[in-house]
């Protein structure tokens, strides 16, 4: 019997690495916590809907219609049973609120060491910030460490969730909202927007990326020089890559939130007013720096700024990165 | 007080309505008798009419969601469109059915009968409140055909105040039917407490009445607040004030503050009379007396009252300080005992009683399957660690959906199908009506039940697109919306139906011992024949059965009192 | 708009009772109820602005402090005397009505209704001032007056928002605020620089803005008031409300001290910051 039940509750809950029926793994020093919850309010939901279910079902057998068989007349109420079956559920609410609360300590608390990244949320990809200024797309951590996110929103409320880790935090603008985890278990994890924020929402997603220990220093590092060791038209790929760009804009020629890239500059564009220009360099810059001057015809006027988040350099190798996918047959597509 | 037409002395009151009787449907003819009316019966027909309509749109899209979401990826419509076809099913829904649907359709009609009453105490702003439903209407359906709007029923900031989509239509939309909902829950409080007949104390008010007044109370105190807040995001959008906007000083957490005041007590607006509902057809298809009247009354208050207190369990992610978090936790694990302690309740009731499986009772075991998962559920998210991972995730669909419609909707259903006798004289089939509500039921179970897995699995709500391996989840849910939408069709088959060759039916076709059942079905224009007294609305022994065609009567006499 | 009305045949000799009722006393106790249900969900409707006025006045007192000086306590006071004396006369017309007195009651009335409108016509003007003086709300915020402050410091410069061209496109397309004052360093780098008065606070428009809302959705309801009032006067000088009926008289004017209460508690917390 206990075997049995201890088959079932290991095939029923998470563990750190492995995924349950009902949650993803556990990857996070707080998640267990969590299940433990999740778990005891399963449970005892389980058992007063079994309770309520089975009596329902029972008496709709037991006391049934039949003929010539009239109702019973019992007491109409009972102070002793009502008291009861008010204080027990009471007391059990109160148990889990307590436990969620404490819970609820424990994942908004970091640890005094932690490792701070800065998140920047936007319509509709993110950005991590580094300490030594690098910004990539993902978020990269090394494991058990403490990770403190400092998050701010460059236009709506968004909001920073990762499943495995359980941890939630919306992003608002004008404020910084904080989150912080540690990770447990080196590998890859879905990072989603929670907080409804347009067309992209669903796919404003992220990777959460945790580095055996050792690796992340050596990831950074890596990561950190790219651009110095690059070309410019390299440099201006990885950018379009981890800034965001390519949320909206393919190199294919294929259609999204904004112009395809492929063939786009050194072309005439129809803007929204009607005039016709060439994409040149001072277009490209002017459009990312102040998207909203000159909107190509037929596409909406949503293309955040990157005034202060790009240097310019980084805007000059985007440039070459751009020339270089209208160069003709052997320069074109890039990746 | 006596009718123009006072029955022949000796007959039962069905026989007062044979074919060519007078009844409130047939007493004054033409579209005007209809839209001037005064007759709060026919302005709860008006609302059935117009909250079934609106139920069938918010359908239609709910439909088209699930449809889309058959794959990840693009099915059949874009991202855009498809953020407004849920924004578009959830305002429908909750503005237009849920928060309407019990008090303005099924409460108009019943509570002055159940009072033995002529009408409600303000039969002019009873008639102002239907108008105001349809102008409400009419600038959703606008807001629909400019383009819809994709905010989220919730209207978050800043995303509502720069979203290019029709905002200022819908959420002046919600403010006009925001004044409907006041003016039925202010009418229903005054008719309470000043029309009751002899014999009736307020706790001798059947539960249908106090779960009504409850409701009332909150429609009159949180809706201006919504009013408020609506009012101010128009401004925002039109004028600039900036209240919500972090650039020009403004707050987007107050917004959400403002709307969830309102909107959290608008759920007990769509529950409590469920449980009201609820409370009746137990008692009645048990052949028992309900168990802890008095309970059930002060909870209903309770509710009401303790609603209020909760709006932040809608905000624990959201940046709100912690010790914030912890009063509305523990505020929200208060007000879940008096909804759980009902059901004990109502189980109690079916103890040793007679229980037949009529569409009404069918409906009213559902609720109390389907309303304790939902319950239940409530409990996970009510606790701030698992809300952590819960929130805005697939899992907080599942439990309001469970809640407002396996609840609410379900409870409404059940209602409708009870007190459908009284309203047109009609009966349904049975046999009909017991398949579409297996249908519902099965449709209902299998399409928001996984979405309780998938949410615990991380798949956050309102995503167009999804990673593939939540995919078998939406295949089964979306089979499900489709079993549900047979079940309603064929409900409406056979509701229709009945109104032109449904057996007629009897003054008192289930047994009930309230005084909408001691006038004809359907009843006169002016109600009552005598002025009535109350006795206990419990007491099934005041009424014994005589046969299908005369239904029951009272105990005392074989004719109708 | 009773032609369907049930019982309507049913001949009450009492010309004012509706068929649904036993007796005068129930009716008119049901609409006084109502009217008072009614009046509680105004307060409700005007609380959402007095919580965003306690909010925002606890984050930041200064804003209130600095942009109380532009309201005129003269006029505001005014104002509060005008809408108090509308106060007396409307009770006094109730009073007429049930006492039969339909002159009284149409010359208090009138009264009323010129109150109601000096009040309007102050607040016109105080609408106006401000508009001359560019102190308006949220986006539209650009005050020019010259040595508002008491203590003769420099004329008022703009406090930043938002640049201006940025602040008129604030309400369409992706808007970008700048970040909110976080701790240093975590401004994004190259950010437009915002230039500081030493006198003004930042954000006094917020101020403006709670303002002409609260005022604003108080004149709405003094204009709705007057067309009820107005309403009343037709009936009167149609004769009715003679013969001591006074349920509607009755009923406007729980309205109106309603519209009279929510001035009180405005007054101070707008005009007597100081």
């Amino acid at each position: 019997m206990t075997t049995l039940l201890h088959c079932a509750l290991l095939a029923l809950t998470a563990a750190p690495g492995k995924p349950s029926f009902l949650m993803p793994r556990e990857a996070s020093t707080v998640a267990g916590e969590v299940d433990h919850l999740f778990y005891l309010v399963l449970g005892i939901s389980a058992f007063f809907f079994l309770l309520v279910v089975g009596i329902m079902l029972y008496f709709v057998i037991r006391y049934r219609y039949r003929e010539g068989v009239a109702a019973e007349k019992t007491a109409t109420h009972n102070t002793a049973l009502e008291v009861t079956w008010t204080v027990i559920p009471l007391t059990l609410a109160l148990v889990i609120f307590a436990y969620g609360f404490k819970g609820f300590i424990d994942i908004v608390t970091p640890p005094a060491n932690a490792y701070e990244v800065l998140v920047t949320a936007q319509k509709w990809s993110w950005q991590f910030t580094y300490p030594n200024g690098y910004v990539d797309k993902d978020l990269h951590v090394p494991v058990n460490r403490p990770v403190r996110l400092v998050m701010q929103s460059q236009d709506v409320i968004h909001s920073l969730y990762v499943p495995a880790f359980r941890i939630k935090r919306d992003v608002v603008p004008g404020r910084y909202n904080k989150a912080w985890f540690q990770a447990t278990t080196p590998g890859e994890y879905q990072l989603f927007c929670a907080e409804y924020c347009g067309t992209g929402h669903s796919t404003m997603l992220a990777k959460v990326i945790v580095h055996r220990p050792g690796g992340f220093d050596t990831w950074l590092a890596d990561a950190s020089n790219l651009l110095k060791t690059m070309s410019p038209v390299d440099a201006g790929r990885h950018l379009y890559t981890v800034r965001g760009c390519a949320q909206c804009h393919s190199i294919d020629g294929s259609g999204k939130t904004g112009p395809t890239f492929k063939g786009f500059f050194g072309h005439k564009v129809v803007l929204s007013t009607g005039q016709a220009i060439t994409a040149d360099e001072d277009y490209v810059r002017e459009s990312i720096l102040d998207p909203q001057a000159k909107v190509v015809a037929g596409f909406e006027p949503v293309m955040p700024t990157f005034q202060g988040r790009l240097t310019n350099e980084d805007i000059t190798s985007i440039i070459q990165y751009l020339k270089s996918l209208s160069a003709g047959p052997k320069g074109g597509g890039g990746k | 007080m006596t009718s123009v037409n006072p029955p022949p002395p000796g007959e039962g009151a069905a026989a007062a309505l044979a074919v060519g009787g007078d009844s409130y449907l047939s007493h004054a003819k033409g579209l005007r008798s209809w839209i001037f009316t005064l007759d709060h019966k026919r302005i709860g027909v008006m609302y059935l009419v117009a909250v079934l309509t609106s139920f069938f749109l918010g359908g239609v899209f709910a439909l088209l969601v699930r449809t889309e979401l058959w794959t990840p990826g693009r099915t059949i419509v874009s991202a855009d469109t498809y953020n407004k076809l849920f924004t578009l099913h959830g305002a429908v829904m909750i503005f237009l059915v849920l928060i309407p649907s019990i008090p303005a359709t099924i409460g108009n009609f019943v509570l002055p009968l159940m009072l033995g009453a002529k009408d409600v105490a303000l039969p002019r702003l009873n008639l102002a409140s239907f108008h105001l439903y349809v102008v409400g209407a009419v600038f959703l359906l606008a807001a629909i055909l400019t383009g819809g709007v994709d905010t989220g029923w919730t209207f978050y900031t800043p995303y509502s105040v720069t979203t290019g989509t029709s905002v200022i239509l819908t959420t002046l939309g919600a403010f006009i039917l925001g004044f409907s909902s006041i003016f039925t829950g202010l009418n229903f409080i005054v008719t309470l407490h000043k029309m009751r007949p002899k014999g009736m104390s307020w706790f001798r008010m059947p539960l249908l009445l106090w779960s009504l007044y409850a409701t009332a109370i909150i429609q009159v105190l949180a809706t201006p607040v919504l009013g408020i807040t609506l009012l101010l995001l128009v401004a925002e959008r039109t004028l600039g004030i900036g209240i919500f906007n972090p650039a020009l000083g403004g707050d987007p957490l107050l917004f959400q503050h403002f709307f969830w005041f309102y909107s959290h007590p608008a759920v007990y607006i769509m529950i409590l009379p469920a449980m009201g509902i609820e409370s009746e057809l137990i008692s009645v298809f048990s052949r028992k007396h309900i168990f802890g009247y008095n309970f059930i009354a002060y909870s209903s208050i309770a509710i009401a009252v303790f609603g209020f207190l909760v709006w932040g369990h809608h905000m624990f992610v959201s940046g709100q300080s912690g010790l914030a978090n912890m009063i509305f936790s523990l505020l929200t694990f208060s007000v879940a005992i008096p909804s759980a302690v009902k059901v004990f309740n109502w189980l109690a009731t079916m103890y040793k009683g007679s229980i037949r499986f009529d569409t009404p009772m069918l409906y009213a075991l559902a609720f109390i399957f389907l309303f304790a998962i939902g319950g239940l559920t409530g409990l996970f998210l009510g606790a701030l660690a698992t809300d952590v991972h819960l929130h805005d995730t697939y899992f907080v669909v599942a439990h309001f959906h469970y809640t407002m419609f396996g609840g609410t909707v379900i409870a409404f259903l059940g209602g409708l199908h009870y007190w459908w006798p009284k309203f047109f004289g009609r009966r349904y089939s049975e046999r009909w009506g017991k398949i579409a509500a297996l249908l519902v039921f099965v449709g209902f179970n299998l399409t928001f039940f996984t979405q309780f897995v998938m949410g615990s699995h991380g798949m956050p709500r309102r995503y167009y697109n999804y990673l593939p391996q939540f995919t078998p989840y939406h295949q089964a849910s979306t089979i499900g919306s489709y079993i549900l939408a047979l079940g309603f069709f064929v409900m409406a088959g056979y509701l229709a139906h009945s109104l032109i060759k449904g057996e007629r039916a009897p003054a008192n076709p289930w047994g009930a011992a309230t005084l909408e059942w001691r006038t004809s079905s359907p009843p006169p224009y002016y109600n009552f024949e005598h002025e009535m007294t109350a006795g206990d609305p419990y007491d099934l022994d005041t009424v014994r059965f005589v046969s299908r065609a005369e239904g029951w009567v009272p105990a005392t006499e074989g004719a109708g009192s | 708009m009773s032609t369907t009305s049930p019982g309507s045949e049913s001949g009450h000799h009492d010309p004012h009772l509706a068929h649904h009722f036993e007796n005068a006393e129930q009716q008119a106790d049901s609409a006084k109820l109502g009217m008072w249900i009614f009046l509680a969900t105004e307060l409700l409707f005007f609380s959402g602005l007095f919580c965003a006025y306690a909010m925002y006045r606890a984050n930041h007192p200064e804003i209130f402090i600095w942009a109380d000086q532009f309201l005129d306590k003269k006029l505001g006071g005014l104002n509060t005397v005008i809408l108090i004396c509308s106060s007396l006369t409307m009770a006094w017309a109730v009073r007429a009505a049930q006492l039969g007195r339909r002159r009284a009651l149409a010359i208090l009335l009138t009264a009323t209704l010129v109150f109601a409108a000096c009040f309007l016509g102050v607040k016109g003007i105080e609408y106006n001032t401000k508009w001359k003086h560019g102190l308006l709300w949220g986006k539209y915020y650009h005050p020019h007056v010259e040595g508002a402050a008491e203590s003769g410091a420099a004329p008022v410069t703009a406090p930043p928002a938002a640049a201006p061209d940025k602040a008129a496109a604030a309400s369409d397309g992706t808007e970008i605020p700048p970040a909110a004052e976080g701790p240093a360093g975590l401004a994004p780098a190259n950010a437009p620089a915002h230039e500081i008065p030493a006198s003004a606070p930042k954000n006094v428009q917020i101020f403006f803005s709670i303002y002409f809302v609260m005022t604003g959705l108080h004149g709405i309801h003094v204009i709705a008031g007057m067309i009820v009032i107005a309403w009343l006067l037709r009936r009167t000088l149609r004769g009715e409300f003679g013969d001591g009926y006074a349920t509607p008289v009755d009923n406007v004017g729980l309205y109106w001290h309603l519209v009279d209460i929510i001035w009180i508690y405005l007054f101070p917390l707008l005009y007597l910051i100081r």
